[in-house]
């Protein structure tokens, strides 16, 4: 890599991180998105203008401020009000099922799926008399 | 296998059972109140405070102070009228044998005050949260609201929303009779 190319790689990573990060309100308001609202339980903190939700959101303002990360702001609400405040699930023993169950059922269907066409296949090369004597 | 013994149909009745699983999957769920939260606090320390007193603001309560004690914490306001369908059960609450703390909840103080005169004071004794942060600690998101906390300063029960005499019987004096006796 020449030292051109390399400046401008660090230059590049150096813009993204900060395009990521974004303004202070930026990410407050980021957080709020992506919180529940304890009150009005199907809108997020930063759709709701639930009294409790306008503290709330000054609360994650307050954070953001102070320089706590993200990780921090969302153990903060879910210390108070539960993983129900985080719109995804953390993954831990109660929730294995809601993570994996769409891809069991996947599998579940998946394996009946091939299983029905082998069994099909099968009839269908033996001819047409055992297919009537088929379960 | 012979020919003439067709073996049941056993994937036949799979729609059935799919069917029969749902129905009692609806019976629970109808059961289950979904906007009851569970709280992310039973078992684990009550946050700690230092709240001046509703009556004489220059004397603050700690929390701390509490300790070694069980006690019960009741979230209320003056503004909330749920809290005034419920004062006849928290009296009786505070007849029990743990003292019953009050936290007065986003109010003023003079409002606080006159609905104390106005409707009895069941407290040992209220502090004043004017700016909810207390309540946040707590993860309160509605008044009134109900902690009951052991003497090593863990939360043992919460319950959001007005008490009822149901619930005192069922819940709250078998589990205040426990703590009172050591538990």
């Amino acid at each position: 890599m020449t030292p051109m190319i390399q400046h401008l790689a660090i230059f590049m990573l150096l813009f993204a991180g900060h395009a990521l990060a974004g303004s202070p309100g930026d990410r407050a308001h980021r957080l709020a998105t992506e919180l529940r609202c304890p009150v009005c339980q199907n809108q997020t903190l930063a759709d709701s203008n639930a009294d409790l939700a306008r503290d709330l959101k000054d609360e994650i303002h307050q954070q953001v401020a102070q320089g706590r990360s993200d990780e921090e702001i969302r153990r903060f609400m879910v210390q108070r009000y539960g993983d129900f405040v985080l719109y995804e699930p953390p993954l831990r023993a109660g929730t294995v099922l809601l993570w994996a169950g769409p891809f069991l059922l996947l599998g579940v269907g998946a394996a009946a799926g091939a299983w029905h066409i082998a069994r099909a296949r099968r009839a269908s090369s033996m001819g047409g008399t055992l297919q009537e004597r088929r379960t | 296998m012979s020919p003439h013994v067709k073996p049941p149909r056993l994937w036949a009745m799979l729609p059935l059972a799919a069917l029969l699983a749902l129905v009692a999957l609806f019976a629970f769920a109808l059961r289950h109140d979904p906007r009851a939260l569970p709280s992310a606090l039973i078992g684990h320390p009550a946050p700690a405070f230092a709240a001046p007193s509703l009556q004489d603001p220059s004397s603050l309560l700690h929390s701390r102070s509490l300790h070694g004690r069980p006690w019960v914490l009741h979230v209320w306001a003056s503004w909330c009228d749920t809290c005034q369908a419920e004062h006849a059960v928290v009296r009786k609450l505070a007849q029990g044998p743990l003292p019953v703390y009050g936290l007065n909840y986003k109010d003023a103080s003079s409002d606080a005050l006159a609905w104390l005169q106005r409707m009895g004071d069941p407290y040992r004794r209220s502090v004043a949260d004017p700016h909810g942060r207390i309540g946040m600690d707590y993860g309160v998101y509605g008044v009134p609201e109900t902690f009951v906390i052991d003497r090593h300063g863990r939360v043992r029960y919460r319950h959001a929303g007005p008490l009822t005499e149901a619930l005192l019987d069922a819940k709250l004096r078998p589990l205040m009779a426990e703590l009172a006796q050591g538990g």
